[in-house]
C-alpha cells in the first residue's frame, strides 16, 4: 500500500513538473510559409507543406494523402488569391476538420495585409490567360511581405496556443532581426543595379522586382499560363536586343527550350531563379531563399554589366 | 431470408448513425462550457499592418451565390457501329454545375447534364462535412462509389467514352447514378497510408441495373479504398467495391456486383516538367439472378496515359466485358487517344476505337471531342 502511495505521488509530481504541451500542427500550401511558421513557432509547432519548393504551385494534385495531414491540422496557412483553388477546397472538405475551414481561427490567408500587385482593373476574362482576379499571388517574394506574413502567423499562433505567446513573440523578434540583416545585404548587393530591366518566364516576380527596384521588360509567356508562341518569341527577342536586356529569370519547373533559345539569340544570361524555399537544397529557409536568389542575380548582372 | 434480415439490420444501423449524426450537428449550436480556466490574455506579437484584406472589397451582393461553371462537351464521330450507334455530331453530357456551402455543417452540389435528348439531374446532393467519428455523409442523387471510373464525370475521363464494363456490367450508357444516402470515413493506416470506407444505401431502382419490386427493396453499395505515396513522384490507389440489390426480373431475383480497381501515377515534381504516366485498371464481376438462371459475367479494362509535352497527352486502352444479362456474349475492344489541351480550360481529343461485339460484329470508329470550361475554376481532376 505504501509503495502504491509513493508511486502515485511520483506520477502526480511528474505530471505537475512536466505539464503536457500539445504541439500545434501547421499545414501550409507553400514551403515558404512552413519555413516562416517554423521560425516563429519554434519547438511548439510542427509543419508540413503541401507543395514542394521545386514544384509549380499552380498545379498541385489533390492527393488523398494530403487529407490525412489536413485532418490533424490546427492551423492551415494559404497564399490565397486563388493560387490554391485547383486543389485545396476539396481537400479541406474531405479533411472533416472544422478548425481549418475558411473563416475559422485555424485558417490563415497569408495575403492579408501584404502588398499585392497586378490587381486587374476593368473586365477580367480568361482571354487574359490564367489571370488571378484578386492580384498576383507570388507576393511572398518580397521580404517586406515576409515580415507581414510572420507577424500574421505569430498573431494566429498566439490565438490558437495562448500559452506560447511569449515564445512566439521572442521568435518573431529574432526572425525579424534576421530578415532585416538580410535586407541590408540584399539591398547593398542589388542596389547598384537599380532600374535594370529583366525578362521573366511567368509573372512570378513582380514583388521581388519592385522591392529591389528592378523592372520586368517582358515575359517568355505571352500571357500568364500560356506557353510561348513563335510570334511572341520573335517580338520578345527583338525587344530584348533593342533594350539590351541582360538577364532572363525563369522558374525551375518550366521547359528551358524557349528561354535557352531566346538567351542564345539575345546574349542574355538565363538564370534559374528559385521561387520558394526548398527549390534547391541551398534555399533552406526564407532568408536563405533570398540569399540564394540575390547571389545568382548579382553574379549574372555583374558578368553582363560589370561589378559596381 | 438471412440476407434480408442482415439488410434490415444494416439499414437500421445506418439510419441510427444518421440520426445521431444529425443530432450531433444540431448540438454543435449549444455552447460547450470550458473545462479549464482561461489563461490570462498574453501580450500578442505586433499585429500585421492591416491596410485591408487584399481579397475583399465592398460587400458583393452575389457573394453567397453558388459557384457556377459550364462544361461543354462536343463529340463528332465517324465510322460504323450497329451495336452502339452514335450521331455524327452530338452535345454529350455537357454540364452546368452549381456548388456552394450551405451553412457551417454542409455543402451542396448540383450537376445538370445536357445532351441531344434533353436535360437531366446528373447529380444533386448535400454533403454533411464533419459528423461524429470523423464521418461524412451525402444525401441525394450521386454517382455511386463503385470502382473508380464510375465516380468520375465524363469530362475528366482520359477517353471520349466509358469502357465496356460500364456499358455491359453496369448496364448503363454512361455511369451508375442513384438516389440515396452515403456515409464515409477516413481511416489512417501505418506509413501515412490513406484509406476510406464508404457505405451507401440507395433506392431500389436505378436505371435497369437494379429494379426493386417494392419500396423496401433497397440497393446497397460499399467501397474500401487505399492510397499511398511512394516518394514525391509515385502513388498508388487500390480499391474494392461490392453492391447488392434486386434486379426486377422476378420478385426475389438479385444482382451482386464486385469491382477491384487500381490506379498508379508517376509525375516527377522536378527534372521532367512535362512528363507523367497514369496506369489504371478495373475488374468487374456480376452475378445476376434471372428466370433462366444466374448469369455470371466479368469485365475488365486497362489503360495507360502518357504525357508527351506540356499540353500533349496520348493513351491506349484495352477492354473486354461479358454482358450481364447474357454472360455468354462477350464484347472486346481497344482504343487509342491523342489529347491536346490549349489551356487548363479547353481540350481537343481524337480517339480511334475498335470494338468487336458478340457474335463477331466489328466496329471501327473515330471520334473528335472538343471540351471547354467556363465559369468558376473547378478542382483539378485526380
Amino acid at each position: 500500500m505504501k509503495r502504491l502511495s509513493i508511486l502515485c505521488c511520483l506520477v502526480a509530481a511528474l505530471a505537475v513538473a512536466r505539464p503536457a504541451r500539445a504541439t500545434v500542427h501547421v499545414v501550409t500550401s507553400l514551403q515558404d510559409f512552413a519555413s516562416i511558421a517554423d521560425a516563429v513557432g519554434g519547438k511548439r509547432v510542427d509543419t508540413f507543406a503541401l507543395a514542394k519548393g521545386y514544384q509549380d504551385p499552380h498545379f498541385v494534385e489533390p492527393k488523398p494523402s494530403f487529407v490525412l495531414k489536413l485532418s490533424k491540422a490546427d492551423l492551415l496557412i494559404v497564399a490565397g488569391l486563388e493560387l490554391e483553388i485547383g486543389y485545396l477546397p476539396p481537400l479541406i472538405d474531405q479533411s472533416r476538420n472544422d478548425k481549418i475551414r475558411p473563416g475559422a481561427p485555424g485558417y490563415l490567408d497569408a495575403s492579408n495585409g501584404c502588398d499585392i500587385l497586378e490587381k486587374p482593373t476593368g473586365t477580367v476574362t480568361r482571354a487574359m490567360g490564367d489571370v488571378h482576379p484578386f492580384g498576383n499571388p507570388h507576393y511572398w517574394l518580397d521580404p517586406d511581405n515576409g515580415r507581414i506574413i510572420a507577424r500574421s502567423i505569430a498573431a494566429r499562433l498566439t490565438e490558437i496556443d495562448p500559452s506560447g505567446a511569449a515564445e512566439y513573440k521572442a521568435n518573431l523578434a529574432t526572425f525579424e532581426a534576421k530578415l532585416s540583416e538580410g535586407e541590408k545585404r540584399w539591398d547593398a548587393a542589388l542596389g547598384p543595379y537599380a532600374g535594370t530591366q529583366v525578362v521573366t518566364y511567368h509573372t512570378s516576380w513582380p514583388n521581388f522586382l519592385k522591392r529591389f527596384k528592378l523592372v520586368a521588360a517582358g515575359y517568355i509567356e505571352p500571357k500568364p499560363g500560356i506557353p510561348p508562341s513563335p510570334a511572341h518569341t520573335v517580338e520578345l527577342i527583338n525587344m530584348m536586343i533593342e533594350k539590351k536586356i541582360p538577364v532572363i529569370l525563369m522558374e525551375p519547373y518550366f521547359d528551358q527550350k524557349t528561354p535557352k533559345a531566346v538567351a542564345e539569340k539575345t546574349g542574355a544570361t538565363l538564370v534559374t531563379f528559385i521561387p520558394s524555399v526548398g527549390g534547391v537544397p541551398e534555399a533552406k529557409d526564407y532568408v536563405g531563399l533570398f540569399d540564394y536568389d540575390v547571389k545568382l542575380l548579382v553574379d549574372a548582372l555583374a558578368a553582363k554589366k560589370g561589378k559596381p | 431470408m438471412r440476407g434480408g434480415h442482415l439488410k434490415k439490420r444494416f439499414l437500421i444501423s445506418l439510419c441510427a448513425a444518421w440520426l445521431a449524426a444529425a443530432a450531433a450537428a444540431v448540438a454543435q449550436d449549444t455552447p460547450t462550457p470550458t473545462p479549464t480556466p482561461v489563461p490570462p490574455e498574453p501580450e500578442a506579437p505586433a499585429p500585421a499592418p492591416t491596410p485591408g484584406p487584399s481579397t475583399a472589397g465592398a460587400v458583393n451582393p452575389t457573394f453567397f451565390n453558388p459557384a457556377i461553371a459550364v462544361i461543354g462537351n462536343f463529340l463528332a464521330s465517324a465510322g460504323h457501329n450497329p451495336v452502339q450507334p452514335s450521331p455524327a455530331f452530338q452535345v454529350e453530357e455537357s454540364e452546368v454545375s452549381f456548388q456552394a456551402i450551405v451553412d457551417p455543417y454542409a455543402r451542396a452540389d448540383l450537376f445538370l447534364s445536357f445532351n441531344n435528348n434533353g436535360v437531366e439531374v446528373e447529380e444533386g446532393y448535400v454533403t454533411f462535412l464533419n459528423l461524429p467519428w470523423q464521418t461524412q455523409a451525402k444525401a441525394g442523387k450521386f454517382k455511386v462509389q463503385f470502382g473508380k471510373v464510375n465516380t468520375l464525370h465524363l469530362h475528366v475521363l482520359p477517353w471520349v467514352d466509358e469502357p465496356l464494363p460500364i456499358d455491359n456490367i453496369l448496364i448503363s450508357p454512361d455511369t451508375w447514378e442513384a438516389e440515396g444516402i452515403s456515409v464515409s470515413k477516413v481511416i489512417e493506416l501505418p506509413g501515412d497510408t490513406f484509406s476510406e470506407v464508404y457505405a451507401q444505401v440507395l433506392d431500389g431502382t436505378s436505371g435497369v441495373l437494379f429494379i426493386g419490386p417494392s419500396k423496401s427493396d433497397l440497393t446497397y453499395n460499399g467501397q474500401y479504398r487505399l492510397f499511398r505515396d511512394f516518394g514525391d513522384d509515385h502513388n498508388l490507389e487500390l480499391g474494392f467495391s461490392y453492391a447488392y440489390g434486386h434486379n426486377g426480373t422476378s420478385l426475389t431475383n438479385t444482382t451482386a456486383l464486385q469491382n477491384a480497381h487500381m490506379v498508379y501515377r508517376w509525375k516527377p515534381l522536378q527534372g521532367n516538367p512535362y512528363r507523367s504516366l497514369i496506369i489504371r485498371s478495373e475488374y468487374f464481376w456480376s452475378q445476376r439472378e434471372q428466370p433462366d438462371g444466374t448469369q455470371k459475367a466479368q469485365g475488365l479494362f486497362a489503360g495507360a496515359d502518357w504525357q508527351l509535352g506540356r499540353r500533349w497527352f496520348t493513351g491506349a486502352r484495352y477492354e473486354f466485358s461479358d454482358r450481364a444479362v447474357d454472360a455468354a456474349l462477350r464484347d472486346k475492344g481497344v482504343a487509342a487517344t491523342l489529347t491536346f489541351m490549349p489551356s487548363e480550360f479547353s481540350m481537343l481529343r481524337a480517339e480511334y476505337r475498335y470494338r468487336e461485339y458478340a457474335p463477331g460484329i466489328k466496329a471501327n470508329e473515330g471520334f473528335l471531342q472538343i471540351q471547354f470550361a467556363i465559369g468558376a475554376h473547378g478542382a483539378h481532376p485526380f
